[in-house]
């Protein structure tokens, strides 16, 4: 990042945003609150913003409080992640219709407006680059990812707050986005000038940045959204230690761990839902009564159920603690093998959202003793 | 990706709960060329899709056979197709056997079940071109003598393709003059040359497991024994999660292995 070409708009000059984005034809989606919670949603204005909110989290708990400021973004990630608006949790593959003994397939129209990710924190955009590489980075390209996914514009937020449950700095994913994006903003509350600092990373973030009304920024201006970064690098509510992670993993293939594991679990699947990684699907194919109009739809699905390896030997996957297990191997281990990197971005949402408060970075803490206590 | 409507051109059973069905697609399309080894998916109108693999001659490809046990529901309902019925197709997918690497060696090819239909295709292939090959023995176990499947052409391969071929059952019945046991005890007594054969095995895990363990006790390398494994699938292409073997997934890294790749994955339960 260029710091001589970074622009100051304060909060009343950054209004016409959402607006903007609009006007170039996005449908612009940030975090807006709902059922007493932080969600994703169509956003028309930086009022749908959980302006004034903060999110209190911690294993199997979250909370929103006020806060003393008028913050637009003054919270960490919530249940929802990106990952719904380019891989849809429900989506039709294709209809079928019977005519006489033939059968036509049809496949759905694949258009879509393009998004505008508005308020996308480091983790997340980590967890798109991951999504980009199961679905786009092989031979066969996700049709419905790729249509949904292209041209989306981003505007990401810097935290300045690290959550509970967080700790993007083990995975090296945040606090700070790095790339991904085509405008970044950190907000900056002291001072006593709520304001904005304005990062372009692509022309069109840059077409859109010129049309709101900015400042330089100032020296002072900088050293504040350097010391608001380092506040969340250094106040993560958790940590891993990636170190050997891989063969930790897969040397644990059998350990008692995953039984003590399994006492707790549920299989409930929270943990696969809220994960902006985790990619699989089921199919579901239904018919009308009269058996001449069939349709095939893709759901998101969960390696923690029974069905999801049902063979007509019967299910390969029958107890909780191999589904746990491959979980976490998947998302540490094996995910590297597949696709080049961690499966997981160090976002928390696992561990906030699971209701019994399953801590992925304490089951890591746990192979590491069972194997300190092994070793000679 | 969307299936492809093919025609049931012809309905065989083969045992009281396999049945081949030998598909083709309408007009002058082309044919579906393919490895032996690879499957497709069968969609069968409203009641859902299955990875099946393809039993029939890859020198057909306008003939396109999948052997089928029926295990559940959408296998019942691709059991009840009749001639001139309409199945769709997505495929095919995944690698085929080491037909390449085989070429001057002894064959060792192990089926239990249903396993034997993706290693008909293999057969096809090896007796199109036997000079190409050294020894051919397949080493084949079924439940019971009712339970054995292509016994016509397990008799022509015989008779004049010059493959050795041992069949063995789990329980007898009275007509049954053949051997009752598990296919290792058959593989024990096969004559073959271990430092020049290569081993390909299909059928329940467990099978395999001992298969291979038998093989590699005889000294045939663990990078010349190959494996078909198999799990759920909904996509076969990678996308959604459910046929993840350790690092593997089976659609587009299989679904044949060489058992080197596979041994530490089929040693644990539940992987």
């Amino acid at each position: 990042m260029d710091e001589k070409t970074l622009r100051v708009v304060t909060r009343a000059a950054l209004e016409p945003l959402p607006g903007l984005l609009r006007d170039r034809g996005f449908t612009v989606v940030g975090p807006t609150i709902r059922e007493a919670a932080i969600v994703y949603d169509e956003i028309e204005s930086l009022a749908d913003l959980p302006i004034g909110w903060t999110d209190e989290q911690g294993p199997g708990g979250y909370r929103l409080r006020r806060r003393s400021d008028e913050a637009l973004f003054g919270y960490n990630v919530g249940p929802h992640s990106w990952k719904g608006r380019f891989h849809p949790s429900d989506v039709l593959l294709f209809q079928a219709q019977r005519n006489g003994r033939d059968v036509e397939f049809t496949a759905p129209p694949t258009e879509s407006p393009p998004v505008a990710l508005f308020g996308a924190r480091a983790c997340d955009l980590a967890a798109v680059a991951i999504q980009d590489r199961v679905f786009l980075g092989s031979a066969s390209i996700d049709p419905i990812y790729a249509t949904r996914r292209r041209g989306a514009f981003v505007v990401a937020v810097h935290c300045t707050q690290a959550g509970g449950t967080c700790f993007c700095e083990s995975m090296r994913t945040g606090p700070r986005a790095t790339r991904g994006f085509d405008l970044a903003l950190t907000e900056l509350l002291g001072a006593g000038e709520h304001r904005f600092l304005v990062e372009n990373a692509s022309e069109r973030g840059a077409e859109i940045a010129d049309r709101l009304a900015s400042r330089p920024a100032s020296s002072e201006d900088l050293a504040a959204a350097r010391a608001g970064v380092e506040r969340a690098r250094t106040s993560m509510g958790r940590k891993l230690d990636t170190d050997g992670i891989r063969d930790l993993l897969y040397r644990h293939a059998e350990s008692e761990v995953w039984d003590a594991v399994a006492h707790r679990c549920l299989s409930c699947t929270n943990c696969t839902m809220v994960c902006p990684t985790c990619f699989c699907t089921t199919v579901e194919d239904v018919s009308d009564l009269s058996r001449e109009h069939a349709e095939r739809r893709r759901l998101w699905d969960s390696c923690f159920t029974l069905g999801f390896t049902h063979l007509g030997s019967g299910s390969v996957r029958t107890s909780t603690s191999s589904r746990y297990r491959h979980w976490i191997t998947h998302k540490l281990a094996s995910w590297h093998d597949q696709f080049g990197s961690s499966g997981c971005v160090g976002c928390g949402r696992c561990i906030t959202w699971c209701p019994v408060g399953i801590d992925i970075t304490e089951e890591v803490g746990r192979l590491r003793e069972a194997e300190g206590s092994r070793a000679p | 990706m969307l299936p492809v409507p093919y025609r049931v051109q012809r309905r065989r059973q083969e045992s009281h709960d396999t049945f081949t069905l030998e598909l083709s697609r309408s007009g002058s399309a082309p044919g579906l060329e393919f490895a032996p080894g690879q499957f497709n998916m069968l969609y069968a109108f409203g009641a859902g899709e299955v990875p099946i693999s393809i039993s029939g001659d890859p020198a057909r490809p306008d003939v396109i056979a999948h052997t089928t046990r029926v295990v559940g529901g959408v296998t019942r309902v691709l059991s009840r197709l009749r001639r001139g019925g309409t199945v769709g197709l997505r495929g095919p997918f995944g690698n085929g056997w080491p037909l390449e690497q085989s070429r001057g060696r002894d064959v060792v090819i192990v089926a239990g079940g249903i396993g034997l239909a993706p290693l008909r295709a293999l057969l096809y292939a090896l007796t199109a071109n036997r000079g190409r090959f050294a020894r051919i023995a397949l080493v084949y176990g079924a439940r019971t003598p009712e339970d054995v499947l292509f016994g016509a052409e397990l008799e022509r391969w015989r008779t004049s393709a010059d493959v050795e071929i041992a069949v063995t059952v789990d329980r007898a019945t009275e007509s049954w003059a053949g051997r009752v046991g598990v296919v290792t005890a058959l593989l024990r007594r096969l004559s073959f040359d271990p430092a020049n054969a290569v081993g390909m095995i299909c059928g329940p895990e467990v099978m395999m497991r001992y298969a291979a363990a038998e093989l590699l006790s005889r000294g045939v390398a663990p990078d010349s024994i190959f494996l078909s494994i198999e799990r759920n699938m909904k996509c076969a292409v990678g996308h959604c999660g459910h046929c993840l073997f350790g690092p593997l997934f089976i659609c587009r890294d299989g679904p044949v292995f060489p058992y080197e790749r596979v041994e530490t994955t089929l040693r644990v339960a539940e992987l």
